[in-house]
C-alpha cells in the first residue's frame, strides 16, 4: 500500500467531516429556541449579564460567522460547559468515550467471531440445512431490535436466572481479580445484545461474498491442483470474499452507534451514547451538541479505518 | 408466504381490533394494577391497570402508519434525487451522489434524536402534540433514509435510458420529464419496491427506538416503542407487558423483512444475497 493511498483518504475525510459539521450546525441554527433561553427565564441572572453573555458567545452575528466560529471551537475542543453536570464538556466526554469504544469493540469482534465461521460455512453449502437455519436465525437476529433483545436477556438471565447484574455499575467497589470478574459478568449482556445483532447482519454479507467467489475460475484452479478443500477455503476463497465484507461493515457503523446508544441507556452503560439520552431528558444542549459530533467523528474515523483495510486487502484499489 | 399471512394478520388487527375489542386505552383500573393474562385482560394490564391489549392494538395503528408514511417520504424523495441525478450527467449528478454518501454516513439515530429534542417544542405548537411528533418523527425518519434509494434509482436510469425503447421515445420528441415517468421509472421500480419494504421495517424501528428511549410519543399515545419503554422498569414483577408487545414489534418487522426479501428473489433473480 503506497502512501499516496493513505494521504488521499485522509484528504477524502476532511469534506465529509465539514459536511457533517455543516449539517449539525444547521440543524442547530434552525431550531428555533435560544440556547439561553434557560439564562434568560432564571431569575438569579440580571438581564445585563444575559445580554453580555449573548454578545460574548456572538449570538447576534450572521449565520456564517457563527459557524467558523463554533468550528474551530468545535476543532480546539472547546466544546462548551455541562449545565446539568457543571463540568466542561469535554472532560465529561472523555471521561465516558472509553466505555462505549470498548463495549462497541468489544461487541464487534463477538460479531466476527460468529458471523465469519458460520457465514463462510452457509457460502460453501448453499441450501443446505445448516445454510437454511443460519439464514433464518441471522434474520430473526437482525428483526429483533436491539431494546428488546436486551429486555429478553434482562428478564432471562438476570430475573430469572439470577446469573448476571442487571445494571453496570462503574465503581464496583472491589480489586483484582473479583473486581475483572464482576467486570466481564456485567459486560456479557451488553456486548452480547450488540455483537449478535451486528453479526446476524454480517452472516448474511459474508454468506452472499462467499457465494460470488466460490464460483470464480482462480478457485477451481486451486482446487484442481489438488489444494484440500479446507485450504483452498480459508486462504484463497475467505481472503478475496472478505474485500466487500469490509465496506458493508464500515456501512454499518452508523447503525452500530445507534444500537450502542439503546444497549447503553438500557444496561445504564457509563458511556456517551447514555449520556447523550440524559442530556436530552435534562434540556443540556452542549452536551448533545458534543456527544452527536462525536458519533459523527466515530463514524468518519472508522470508514476511514475501513478504507484503508480495503486498501491493504486488495491492492488493486491501491494503485488505481 | 407465511410471513405474508402474518403481516395480513397484524395489519387487519390493528385496523379492525379497536372495532371489536371496545376496551378503551386508558380505563385506568387499580384493583387490575399489572395483572397478567385473563379473560378479562387477554394480554394482561399495565401498572396503572390499562388493558394491553387494547393499548397494543391502537398503538399497532401509529407504529405501522409511522412505517408507512416515513417509506413513502423516503421512496418520494429518492426516486426525485435519483431520477434528476440519473438524467443530468456531469456536476448535478455528482453533487447529488455527494449528497447521499454524506448522509449515508451521518450516524442516524444521535442525529434523529438531536432533531427532534430541538424542533420537539415548535412542531407541537403547530400542528398540536400529537400531530406535530407524528409529521415530526416520519419527516425525520423518512428524511434519513432516501439514499438507497436514490442510488439504486440512479444506477437503473442509467443503464435503461442507453436502451433501444428510450432511444425511440426520444426520437418521437417525447421530453426529460415523459422518458422518466412513462418509461424509465416502471422498468426500474422492482429494486425500489424491495428497498422501500425494508424501510417500513426500519422506519418501525426507529420510531419504537425513539418512543423506547423516551424521547417519541407522549405516554399517551401508546405506540408499540412507547409501551416497551413503560414496561421496563416491572419487568421483574410483570414480565408479561415487554413481552407482547416486544413481540409485536419483532413479529411485524420479521414478517416485513421476509416479504421483502421474497420480493428481491422474485423481482431480481441474477442477485444472490
Amino acid at each position: 500500500m503506497s502512501r499516496q493511498y493513505l494521504i488521499r483518504r485522509l484528504l477524502i475525510a476532511i469534506p465529509s467531516l465539514l459536511g457533517i459539521s455543516i449539517v449539525l450546525f444547521t440543524v442547530l441554527a434552525l431550531a428555533p429556541g435560544d440556547p439561553f433561553g434557560e439564562l434568560a427565564s432564571n431569575p438569579a441572572i440580571p438581564p445585563e449579564v444575559a445580554a453580555s453573555l449573548r454578545a460574548k458567545f456572538g449570538l447576534d452575528d450572521p449565520v456564517w460567522i457563527r459557524y467558523m466560529h463554533w468550528l474551530v471551537a468545535m476543532v480546539h475542543g472547546d466544546w462548551g460547559f455541562s449545565f446539568a453536570s457543571r463540568i466542561n464538556v469535554d472532560t465529561l466526554i472523555l471521561q465516558r468515550l472509553p466505555t462505549t469504544l470498548i463495549v462497541i469493540g468489544a461487541a464487534q469482534i463477538l460479531a466476527i467471531i460468529v458471523a465469519l465461521p458460520v457465514g463462510v460455512l452457509a457460502g460453501t453449502r448453499p441450501y443446505s440445512i445448516f445454510d437454511q437455519v443460519a439464514n433464518t436465525l441471522a434474520f430473526i437476529g437482525f428483526s429483533l431490535p436491539t431494546f428488546f433483545t436486551g429486555l429478553l436477556l434482562i428478564l432471562i438471565f438476570s430475573v430469572r436466572l439470577d446469573w448476571l447484574p442487571m445494571v453496570y455499575r462503574a465503581d464496583l467497589g472491589s480489586t483484582g481479580w473479583t473486581w475483572f470478574v464482576a467486570e466481564i459478568k456485567q459486560s456479557i449482556m451488553p456486548v452480547a445484545v450488540l455483537g449478535l445483532f451486528q453479526g446476524a447482519s454480517l452472516v448474511r454479507y459474508v454468506r452472499s461474498a462467499v457465494l460470488d467467489v466460490v464460483r470464480l475460475d482462480y478457485v477451481t484452479t486451486a482446487r484442481s491442483k489438488g489444494i484440500g478443500e479446507r485450504k483452498v477455503i480459508t486462504r484463497h476463497v475467505v481472503r478475496t470474499a472478505l474485500i466487500p465484507v469490509v465496506t458493508l461493515v464500515a456501512l454499518q457503523m452508523p447503525v452500530v452507534f445507534g444500537g450502542a446508544i439503546v444497549t447503553e441507556q438500557i444496561f445504564r452503560v457509563p458511556g456517551i451514547g447514555s449520556l447523550l439520552i440524559s442530556a436530552m431528558l435534562s434540556n443540556d444542549t452542549p452536551v448533545v451538541m458534543a456527544v452527536t459530533f462525536v458519533f459523527a467523528c466515530l463514524v468518519v474515523l472508522f470508514n476511514l479505518i475501513a478504507d484503508i483495510l480495503y486498501g491493504w486487502l486488495d491492492p488493486r484499489i491501491a494503485y488505481r | 408466504m407465511a410471513s405474508a399471512v402474518v403481516l395480513l394478520a397484524i395489519v387487519l388487527a390493528v385496523v379492525l381490533g379497536p372495532l371489536v375489542w371496545r376496551v378503551p386505552i386508558n380505563e385506568i383500573d387499580f384493583a387490575a394494577q399489572l395483572a397478567g393474562p385473563s379473560w378479562a385482560h387477554p394480554l394482561g394490564t399495565d401498572d396503572l391497570g390499562q388493558d394491553i391489549l387494547a393499548r397494543l392494538l391502537y398503538g399497532g395503528r401509529i407504529s405501522i402508519a409511522v412505517g408507512l408514511c416515513a417509506m413513502l417520504v423516503a421512496a418520494v424523495v429518492g426516486v426525485l434525487v435519483g431520477a434528476i441525478a440519473g438524467m443530468s450527467r456531469g456536476s448535478v449528478d455528482a453533487a447529488l451522489m455527494w449528497l447521499a454518501d454524506l448522509f449515508l454516513s451521518l450516524p442516524q439515530l444521535p442525529l434523529l434524536l438531536l432533531i427532534i429534542y430541538l424542533f420537539r417544542g415548535a412542531l407541537t405548537s403547530v400542528f398540536g402534540s400529537q400531530g406535530g411528533i407524528f409529521v415530526m418523527v416520519v419527516a425525520v425518519i423518512g428524511g434519513l433514509r432516501w439514499m438507497q434509494v436514490a442510488r439504486l434509482v440512479r444506477a437503473q436510469i442509467l443503464s435503461i435510458r442507453e436502451k433501444e425503447f428510450i432511444e425511440a421515445a426520444r426520437a418521437l420528441g417525447a421530453s426529460k420529464v415523459r422518458q422518466v415517468v412513462r418509461h424509465i421509472l416502471p422498468n426500474a421500480m422492482g429494486p425500489v419496491i424491495v428497498a422501500g419494504t425494508i424501510d417500513v421495517a426500519a422506519a418501525i424501528i426507529a420510531e419504537s427506538t425513539l418512543s423506547f428511549l423516551g424521547l417519541g410519543f407522549p405516554p399517551d399515545i401508546p405506540t408499540w416503542g412507547r409501551v416497551l419503554f413503560d414496561a421496563k422498569d416491572t419487568l421483574d414483577v410483570a414480565p408479561h407487558w415487554a413481552l407482547f408487545s416486544g413481540a409485536a414489534i419483532f413479529l411485524t418487522v420479521l414478517s416485513i423483512n421476509f416479504i421483502g426479501d421474497g420480493l428481491r428473489d422474485a423481482l431480481d433473480p441474477r442477485r444472490v444475497l
